[in-house]
């Protein structure tokens, strides 16, 4: 489904954010991406729907090389992917529907779009997902109402309406409290098995990681470092990802060279370590 | 190196640069007043003569007020469709400059001149240009106003752009919007509390602008006032002075009503 | 607004508006108002042709511009006159509007002070600068005087009125602390208030400066000193060029003066 093979990020200041990271996602399964800030995290998750451009490697979505599109191209498979945000990211001012709506815009015409006219399939799946989510009867609510929790169900709602072929979710509940993020984890892991979905999501809180994901890959200044199932993460495989401690085996024999990292905590003079993801 | 018993407010440094600041305002005022050649023994009659003027104005010429109405509508028209000008324009000017939605410096460059230009010359002088352009009468004062207020609205517009939201942005993107799909879902919603209170603003602004434009020729009520003064009918000019003042009071209120429908 | 139809939902935005109808009339009455005010001005294609020649042609007549030593000295002189117009009016506009703005503020002054200090600001707003220059050249006769004279007058609306609303955001808190200690009326505005709004009186002035130059340059249209009467001179006289060169003059100089102008208020900030 999604294949991922050596996927690089230089910025311009010289900044090396991934140094060349490859994994897959097949089927209907949840995978997690952890690490320590800085790790590049957020970044692989934006090069994937080029939100961010790779500077190297490729992705490739159900043979699709994405990395190469045209822009009319790139906007088309963008469609497939649906992307659920740390910040929410709805349009504050519009209603609940408007924002819910907008996650046809792949699919409507410039000008129905500006009359917000949608095709009458659309708007009944529409009702039908709020539903699903919870927030049946708030579709004429203003977004800047609801509450974080209320936010982060509607960018699901979004998301889920462009029958997307995968789900990038970029640390969906760092903005939410615990009780909130359990809500809203379950919904989505729940939803994604509904419709047979797979799932790649950049989190922070490990355990969320652990409870939910069906495999766990951990990254570090831009590598990968961990590759496996919930069971495999135990503590030496957690000093690896966070403290870029040695660990003898690897599970998939990818780069070795992630065990040169300094050990000296977060140093903050290792590249990609003072960026944010 | 704190001397603890005595406290002053500034650093020696700070005094000298405030003293030497207050010399130059004082010798700016200065100069400007002596380069003003000001004739003191007129200011002394003035009090007499703005009561000499008062007394000429008053009572108002009721009757002539059926005269002006027809110009007094014109004045509107070119306020309303100066501004209406104004506003469509305003956006892709505004699209232009602002860092965040410019295509390229060139397009940039362009836009940051547009606003800038138009901005710092004045209407009326806007409104003398476009008489020898096309002649005097209502197409000239539409211009003027339209032109200048172009500079205004893509000005503050230009700067609620610069300050959206882009995750918004993104978000719209990521679902395969293209770049007007973008605009209008992300962008529009973002700016429309600025916009409109940008526009009614300048609204309220031209009208007080359409009033006397046709003081040189540019259509409107100042055309009327302008032959009151030189005919010396200084009632018919009170009559014309309340009446602009009631039109801009009127305006005041629609603007302010609008920008209050608008959160 | 669902309503359900079989299985099928319909949707449509909701509007600030009463309800649509209101909305389509709203919009109606608008767009022919538009109309009605376009079809007025009875634009024929010929005229606007006609006026696009004419403006090329007068572009093209601005290079080279037109300088004589003659016309050099009077544009020039104008453009000192309506610097220094532009110089006095700010500061005395400046210094009167300070005590208005206290009379203008809610929280500071009493409700009977407050309707007098709001009404001087409302009458200097609501005539154009060239309406108030008209009326001071009767009073005391043609030169820069009136120009000042309107120039201070408009600057008073302007300034007392951004001043009484940046006076009305001050922290309390801060008033009352001082108040607290026993100071009287004057001392709690001198060490509670002014110190809040002192930057921005600054910014102001230089802000208002700026659009005082823009002022100053039209006032002299009607008579108040200035270039304006160099322009409308040569306006009157049908000499076009030296027209456009003074308004190139004066696109100068507002620019310059607009440049200083953030330059310096950026640095105070």
């Amino acid at each position: 489904m999604l294949s991922v093979t050596d996927l690089q990020k230089t910025y311009d200041t010289g900044d090396e954010a991934l140094k060349g990271v490859s994994m897959d996602v097949t089927g209907n399964e949840m995978v997690a991406v952890i690490g320590p800030s800085g790790a590049g995290k957020s970044t692989f998750i934006r090069c994937i729907n080029r939100l961010t451009e790779p500077t190297g490697g490729s992705v490739k979505l159900d043979d699709v090389e994405v990395t190469s599109l045209s822009k009319k191209e790139l906007r088309n498979a963008r469609r497939d992917m649906g992307m659920i945000f740390q910040e929410f990211n709805l349009i504050e001012r519009l209603t609940v529907m408007e924002n819910v709506l907008s996650g046809r815009l792949g699919y409507v015409s410039t000008w129905k779009a500006f009359r917000r006219v949608f095709a009458g399939d659309d708007i009944e799946r529409a009702y039908e997902v709020l539903d699903r989510v919870g927030l049946g009867g708030h579709e004429n609510d203003r977004a800047d109402e609801l509450s974080g929790g209320q936010r982060q169900r509607v960018g699901i709602a979004r998301a889920i309406l462009q029958r997307p072929k995968i789900l990038l979710v970029d640390e969906p509940t760092s903005s939410l409290d615990p009780e909130t993020s359990r809500e809203v984890m379950d919904l989505l892991t729940e939803i994604a098995a509904e419709d047979d979905i797979p799932v790649l999501i950049n989190i922070h809180e490990v355990d969320l990681a652990e409870e939910y994901a069906d495999r766990i890959v951990g990254l570090r200044g831009g590598q990968k470092v961990f590759e496996g199932t919930p069971a495999d993460l135990d503590e030496s495989a957690r000093g690896q990802i966070y403290r870029g401690e040695e660990i003898p085996d690897l599970s998939t024999g990818a780069q070795q060279s992630a065990v040169v990292e300094e050990t000296a905590g977060n140093a903050p003079t290792d590249e990609g370590e003072t960026r944010r993801g | 190196m704190t001397d603890y018993e005595t406290w002053e407010r500034r650093t020696p440094r700070q005094r000298l640069i405030r003293y030497v600041v207050t010399l130059l305002l004082v010798v700016a005022a200065v100069a400007s007043w002596r380069a003003l050649n000001v004739r003191y023994n007129y200011l002394g009659s003035a009090p007499t003569e703005f009561m000499d003027l008062v007394n000429r104005m008053y009572p108002p010429a009721v009757g002539y007020s059926t005269e002006i109405v027809s110009p007094l509508i014109e004045t509107v028209h070119i306020a309303v469709l100066g501004t209406a000008l104004a506003v469509t324009l305003s956006i892709p000017v505004a699209l232009l400059g602002a860092t965040n939605t410019t295509p390229n410096k060139l397009g940039f460059a362009v836009g940051k001149f547009i606003i800038s230009f138009t901005r710092s010359v004045n209407v009326i002088i806007w409104a003398l240009v476009f008489v020898i352009i096309f002649g005097s009468g209502t197409l000239a004062g539409v211009l003027a106003v339209g032109v200048r207020s172009i500079g205004f609205c893509s000005k503050l517009i230009a700067e609620a752009i610069e300050e959206i939201d882009p995750g918004q942005v993104e978000a719209i993107k990521a679902t395969g919007a293209n770049s007007v799909e973008t605009a209008i879902y992300a962008i529009a919603p973002q700016i429309k509390p600025a916009f409109i209170g940008v526009s009614t603003y300048r609204w309220d602004i031209n009208v007080r602008a359409s009033t006397i434009i046709g003081f040189v020729g540019a259509g409107g009520i100042g055309v009327e006032l302008n032959t009151a003064i030189n005919f010396f009918q200084w009632q018919r000019v009170l009559t014309i002075l309340l009446a602009i003042l009631g039109i801009v009071i009127f305006s005041e209120f629609v603007s302010a009503y609008l920008r209050r429908k608008v959160r | 607004m669902a309503t359900k139809q079989e299985e099928r939902r319909e949707w449509s935005r909701p509007t600030a508006f009463y309800n649509h109808y209101v909305k389509w009339a709203v919009y109606a009455v608008i767009a022919v108002f538009l109309l009605w005010s376009a079809w007025n001005m009875r634009i024929s294609y010929a005229r606007v042709m006609e006026g696009w020649n004419s403006g090329a042609g007068l572009v093209t007549s601005m290079f080279p511009p037109e300088v004589t030593p003659f016309k050099m000295d009077l544009l020039v002189e104008g453009m000192v006159e309506s610097i220094a117009m532009s110089v006095v009016a700010t500061i005395i506009g400046a210094i009167i509007s300070i005590p208005v703005a206290f009379m203008a503020a809610e929280n500071i002054a009493p409700r009977p002070v407050y309707w007098v200090g709001r009404g001087l600001i409302t009458v200097s707003r609501a005539f154009h600068e060239l309406i108030i220059a008209i009326i001071v050249v009767k009073a005391v006769g043609i030169g820069a005087l009136a120009g000042v004279i309107a120039l201070t007058y408009k600057t008073l609306g302007f300034f007392a009125k951004l001043l009484a609303e940046e006076i009305e955001d001050i922290d309390e808190g801060q008033m009352e602390a001082v108040e607290a200690t026993g100071a009287n009326g004057i001392q709690t505005m001198l060490f509670g208030v002014v110190p809040q709004v002192m930057p921005r009186i600054v910014g102001l002035s230089i802000y208002r400066w700026d659009i005082n130059i823009r002022h100053s340059t039209i006032v002299g249209i009607v008579g108040a000193g200035g270039i304006g009467s160099t322009l409308i001179n040569s306006f009157d006289k049908y000499d076009y060029d030296f027209f456009m060169t003074i308004v190139l003059a004066i696109v100068a100089v507002v620019i310059v003066g607009e440049l200083v102008s953030t330059y310096v208020r950026g640095r105070i900030q």
